[in-house]
């Protein structure tokens, strides 16, 4: 086990180093002094002078991407323009709002969608089967930030039964913050079960055509220990994989839905710096959002062998 | 009662194609004829809810919602489609030289094609609107380089697996180039899980360009596109709601058209995805 994680961390960093090169190039990309875009447009000559020499401009472009992965990798990421603060605090703050959003709707998406998925491969071709599909079919459909302007509209405006814009933090007031996060959350549930659901059931379905289903039945094993022994950890394999991606394209996703609601997360932050032209913070943001991807695919694929033994980590 | 399994697909098929025709025809329609001009400003007809005059409303300019939205379609589609194409196009080119050439060739180029996999989502597009700018073009090629290594990685593999098959080798055996081969020969095998892929393609982009719109960083206003309708229907919603609901409706409903088109090119064209 301890040899498979150090070798899967392995394959991750070539994939890490190149997501460096590319976000240190995307930069590099726009025209004009990098120096100047980094400081923005308040910045004094003498500060641009002295960053000039700090990112060693004058050198060979393979030195300066040296220089600049080496302050990345000590947890420099730079300084903020608009904020004038240090970016990787300013990133954790605002990714604890969107880790808490987008780890309690995945979550919950899949204990609902799993068991949903399941049961209707289970009657495969009945009503209900047919009602999940056609209503994972339909949430699949409907983009994240119209299903909160949905909700908003009628948990919020019509119903009064949420507040409709606003964020208060989890640890001022806990009970307070669980509340503004109702909406986003249960936004991102029912836009995301929709996939899981589909893989869920496609997964049951493979799983309950195979000899060892139709044994456990034929020595009598009641249906019910039949799904949940049998069935259900067999089907959840694929589906697990799933989740990961689901995670990480919510991370890259979840501007829209941190916009409808106001949330002060990740998201947010990368888009406002999009329109501050604030570029330290679109790399850091781009950097950050993609190691939590690969890191949590890389987690997602060690834990894969608890749900489907037959694969041994080695 | 529950129609038999096998008239189900077919269903959801022909729902699926009806919807993306009405689309289409709309689309297709605001390329000549809107009911009302969709970029005329006119304060004295704000806000009126849908009715005999304005079918769908007007929004806080008093710009009539239905033109608004057939214009949209125009925007969002033609944007959708300019993107598929050109991410096909670009990724097929360089999934085939990489299966076709395999070696280092293959090895370098998908080793660059992984790491644009690894962004994950929209971000990629996200970061490549801060350099391009944004506006109609910068957002094609954001999203249709985001979208890129995924056809390229699709067409590698069935090019892998056709160029090992007889009829390859005895058109190499007949004298014809590699790049005649390889164009005649190994590219038409990989037509039908790149439609498949395409298909669902269209379905991201759509999302995808509908929320970039969203957030600002589309089609620059007054021009409409559906998702930059809902971005302005946000601060409205307690006095306006229709005119967040109808554009809204139109993504969903022409994103379950392309998924259930999707769904029945599936099962039609790749019998082992079969959903």
């Amino acid at each position: 086990m301890l040899g498979f994680t150090l070798k899967r961390l392995l394959t991750a960093l070539p994939t890490l180093l190149l997501v460096a090169v590319a976000v240190f190039a995307l930069v590099r990309a726009v025209p004009g002094d990098p120096a100047s875009l980094m400081l923005g447009d308040m910045a004094t000559e003498a500060s641009v002078a002295d960053l000039r020499a700090q990112m060693g401009l004058d050198q060979p472009i393979v030195a300066q991407f040296a220089r600049w992965l080496g302050r990345v990798l000590g947890g420099d990421l730079g300084q903020s323009i608009q904020y004038a603060v240090p970016v990787l605090p300013l990133l954790l703050e605002r990714f604890m709002v969107t880790a808490a959003v987008v780890v309690a709707a995945v979550a919950i998406a899949a204990l609902i969608a799993v068991p949903a998925g399941l049961l209707a491969a289970w009657r495969q071709g009945s009503a209900w089967d047919l009602g999940v599909v056609a209503t994972a079919t339909l949430l699949m459909s409907i983009p994240s930030f119209w299903m909160g302007l949905l909700l908003l509209l009628g948990l919020g405006l019509k119903l009064g039964w949420l507040p409709v814009v606003g964020y208060v933090s989890l640890s001022a007031d806990l009970k307070a913050g669980l509340v503004y996060l109702v909406m986003p959350v249960l936004t991102l549930v029912l836009v995301e079960s929709g996939v899981l659901i589909r893989m869920a059931r496609a997964a049951a379905l493979e799983v309950l055509r195979l000899d060892y289903v139709a044994h456990a039945r034929a020595k009598g094993l009641p249906e019910p220990l039949v799904l949940a022994r049998h069935v259900l950890p067999n089907a959840f394999a694929p589906t697990w994989t799933l989740i990961g991606l689901v995670l990480g394209n919510l991370l890259g996703g979840i501007a829209v839905v941190e916009t409808v609601f106001t949330l002060p997360g990740l998201g947010r932050l990368l888009v406002g710096a999009i329109f501050a032209r604030d570029y330290p913070v679109i790399q850091g943001c781009m950097l950050f959002i993609t190691f939590v991807y690969v890191m949590v695919n890389l987690v997602v694929d060690l834990l894969y062998p608890l749900f489907d033994p037959r694969v041994v980590a080695e | 009662m529950t129609p038999p399994l096998s008239q189900r697909p077919r269903a959801g098929a022909a729902i699926g194609f009806a919807l993306v025709g009405f689309f289409v025809a709309a689309a297709l329609l605001g390329c000549f004829w809107t009911p009302h001009d969709p970029l005329k400003i006119n304060i004295l007809q704000r806000m009126k809810p849908p009715g005999t005059a304005f079918w769908l409303g007007t929004d806080e300019f008093g710009r009539d919602v239905l033109s608004r939205l057939i214009a949209g379609a125009r925007n969002s589609l033609l944007i959708a489609v300019l993107t598929v194409a050109g991410a096909v196009a670009a990724g097929s080119l360089l999934g085939l030289v990489a299966g076709y050439a395999r070696g280092w060739v293959d090895r370098l180029l998908m080793m660059l094609n992984d790491a644009l996999l690894a962004f994950p989502g929209i971000l990629l597009a996200l970061g490549l609107l801060a350099v391009l700018g944004a506006n109609k073009y910068g957002i094609v090629l954001a999203l249709a380089l985001a979208y890129l290594p995924s056809v390229a990685r699709v067409v590698r593999g069935s090019v892998l697996s056709v160029r090992a098959r007889e009829f390859v080798e005895a058109s190499r055996i007949l004298g014809n180039s590699e790049a005649y081969t390889a164009w005649r020969h190994v590219l038409p095998n990989c037509i039908a899980p790149l439609t498949v892929l395409a298909t669902s393609m269209l379905g991201w982009v759509l999302l995808a360009e509908g929320a970039l719109s969203f957030l600002g960083l589309g089609v620059p206003p007054p021009e409409a596109t559906w998702g930059n309708m809902l971005s302005a229907a946000r601060p409205f919603i307690g006095q306006a709601a229709w005119l967040a609901i109808f554009p809204g409706l139109c993504i969903s409903l022409a994103l379950l058209g392309v998924n259930l088109l999707g769904d029945a090119l599936r099962d039609r064209l790749d019998p082992r995805m079969r959903a």
